[in-house]
């Protein structure tokens, strides 16, 4: 077995080939953040992925352009009974036993251009307009789980105490739950009545539940290893240097802690989004996400592997959106890591 | 060690009691809307909402009915008010066909994660390191399900290699019942696949830079004794405690997925189509039930790691 040239590799690999690195390109001077921009900028795929990941939603940023320009219908726009021209020839976009066109491309003049499904909606339409609720979903879900992590994690690792074994049972409770589970569970309850707490009312069917229980049930994920580092932190000089100085632990923690986890929340954040998305889809799937008829990549692929026989392209469409959304979140993600925080044990579960 | 050994019981049967907590919360207490109604399901008569009001001691204080609660969900008698079967009788059944798929899934995961992981890792930087990596990132972004469904329909439906869903018992005939269960365990597999052979190969790279790989060596031994014995031995220990925790998650959460798929009729289907139906008996049963099995895996895997690792009793 050829390891020794594998050992002189893995000499180059990591934090020591960037040290080396270091010396041969004078980096004297710049920061830590210049740095790792510099490093992220270099690992060409971890950007590629990145720009991919922004044109998906921008594609799905201008889905009414889609929609009113080319395929002249709406997401929820039912055509069941309607034809169109393929080739100069009408064809039904449902068939008379109920299956329905595949993907016509630009056959039909841009129309139906992923086919339709079984109420004869546009899926391309509804695709975009979905990607729109998934990527809305992914994308608060991850900044409340950010913004609760902080919150617990700092609150826990710096004052320690009391307040750090109440936190922390708390999150090991909810870590026992498997995520699907809690977020089924949370999504069956809320479903029928709604949410109504003080002067929040959201209705069984808003967006806003998904949101609130994808952000939720990742916290203990976040701000577990948060509250780790904030541990360690609380201990360095400029930490007990700006307590000499006076500065409270509000000022200390805003000033001098969280700044420093900065790299930590950065690569959380993108695998967050990441795993939101796959959770709107799988809670989705199961009936405890987003509610159809509002389109979202979970309740595509949901009402798509029903007609997996007759109609592969409903579960084909949606499904590779969300996998390339997925994948280019978390290769950007695994760059971000590489060249911020490469000891950071990101670990979700989905 | 034995002391390590009651202590973590203990704390298990804390946990439980949060999480029985826990769970009586989200579906008696966090929505806004009479639990009565939602423990009938969407389409219930008055008088069968009446009966469960009194059944669940809806009116009574809340400690109350956290007890009935409990008592309903551990006499066996709790039963859907939506297709009217007992709760117990359907999770008892389903359990066999949920851990045939875990445990074939979690030995087939680890088989395969230690293989490209190592392969990995000896090739690191390599273009065969840096495919492994990509194809291992492509595993664990796709949705269970859309991948099983997939390959049900492809390999099971189209072109007829596997059984396109259901199972076999094992007691009936052992080979039929694996082979219903290769598709699976395939699409149970794939993300852990893709994860556990990432954290294989950065333990490998860790472990063969120590000293004691330098040693062995030095000493003459042959580069597979160097890589088993030495490396891999000791790259494993972390990814174990891993395995015995994602087992636990696998029955209770990602079987849920891939059982529906499938068709297998397990304790996550079961738990799936209750859910679909929004018939809250059968999801608080299941959700009580798998959390409970997670938290006693837990505990579990602390007590074999105290029993490898007699650090960890310390602490």
């Amino acid at each position: 077995m050829a390891t020794e040239p594998a050992l002189e590799q893995t000499g180059l690999q990591g934090p020591a080939a960037w040290e080396e690195e270091a010396e041969r390109e004078q980096v004297h001077g710049l920061g830590p953040w210049r740095l790792g921009l510099r490093r992220l900028r270099r690992n060409k795929v971890a950007i590629a992925f990145g720009i991919l990941f922004l044109l998906l939603v921008a594609a799905c940023l201008a889905a009414p352009l889609w929609a009113d320009n080319v395929a002249k219908t709406g997401p929820n726009t039912n055509h069941l009974s309607d034809t169109i021209q393929v080739d100069g020839e009408s064809v039904n976009v449902v068939a008379l036993d109920g299956v329905p066109i595949g993907p016509q491309y630009l056959k039909a003049d841009g129309k139906f251009f992923m086919g339709a499904d079984r109420n004869g909606r546009d899926i391309m339409v509804r695709l975009l307009y979905g990607g729109r609720n998934s990527l809305l979903i992914g994308i608060s879900a991850a900044l409340i789980t950010t913004f609760l992590s902080i919150l617990l994690g700092t609150l826990a690792g710096y004052f320690r105490g009391a307040p750090d074994v109440v936190i922390r049972a708390l999150l090991d409770i909810m870590w026992s739950f498997p995520v699907i589970i809690l977020g089924v569970a949370l999504g069956v309850a809320l479903a029928l009545g709604g949410f109504q707490f003080w002067f929040i009312d959201i209705s069984g069917d808003s967006l806003l539940i998904p949101i609130g229980i994808i952000g939720l049930v990742y916290v203990p994920y976040m701000a577990r290893p948060v509250r780790g580092q904030v541990l360690s932190l609380r201990e360095k000089e400029f930490v007990e240097a700006a307590r000499a100085q006076g500065a409270g632990p509000l000022r200390i923690m805003f000033g001098e802690v969280i700044p420093n986890l900065a790299s930590t929340i950065l690569v959380f954040f993108t695998l967050l989004i990441a795993n939101a998305v796959l959770l709107e889809a799988a809670l989705s799937f199961l009936g405890a996400g987003v509610r159809p008829p509002t389109p979202s990549w979970g309740t595509m692929i949901d009402e798509g592997v029903d007609r997996i026989a007759t109609a592969p392209h409903l579960t084909i469409v949606p499904g590779v959106m969300l996998v390339l959304t997925v994948l280019s979140l978390n290769v950007f993600g695994d760059g971000v890591r590489d060249a911020l925080d490469p000891r950071a044990k990101v670990r979700l579960e989905h | 060690m034995g002391r390590f050994v009651v202590r973590r019981l203990i704390q298990m049967v804390l946990v439980m009691f949060a999480v029985s907590v826990i769970t009586f919360l989200i579906f008696n207490v966090i929505p806004n809307s009479d639990p009565a109604v939602r423990m009938a399901g969407r389409q219930a008569s008055q008088s069968t909402i009446t009966e469960i009001r009194r059944e669940w001691n809806f009116d009574d204080p809340i400690y109350i009915q956290y007890v009935t609660t409990m008592k309903m969900v551990f006499s066996g008698d709790l039963q859907s008010y939506f297709t009217q079967l007992p709760v117990g009788e359907e999770i008892r059944k389903g359990l066999p066909r949920t851990l045939s798929l875990a445990i074939g899934a979690a030995l087939l995961w680890m088989f395969v994660a230690i293989c490209l992981g190592l392969y990995s890792a000896m090739k690191a930087g390599k273009f065969a390191d840096r495919f492994l990596t990509i194809v291992a990132l492509v595993g664990i972004s796709m949705p269970v399900f859309w991948i099983g469904a997939l390959m049900n329909h492809y390999l099971g439906f189209k072109l007829g290699w596997f059984p396109n869903g259901g199972y076999v018992e094992l007691t009936e005939d052992p080979i039929d019942w694996a082979y219903h269960l290769i598709l699976p365990w395939t699409a149970l597999a794939i993300l852990f696949i893709g994860f556990y052979s990432r954290v294989l190969r950065s333990n490998v790279l860790d472990t063969i830079n120590e000293d004691y790989v330098r040693t062995a060596r030095a000493k003459g031994l042959g580069e597979r004794q160097i890589m088993v014995r030495h490396v891999l031995r000791n790259s494993m220990i972390p990814i174990v405690t891993l395995w015995g925790l994602d087992f636990g998650a696998v029955v209770g959460g990602g079987a849920i997925l891939t059982e529906t798929v499938f068709d297998l009729q397990g304790v996550g289907q079961y738990a799936a189509e209750a859910v679909g139906q929004l018939d809250v008996p059968p999801v608080l049963a299941t959700t009580m039930f798998l959390a409970f099995f997670v938290v006693l895996m837990n505990a579990i895997v602390d007590i074999l790691y105290a029993y490898l690792d007699p650090r960890i009793r310390l602490q």
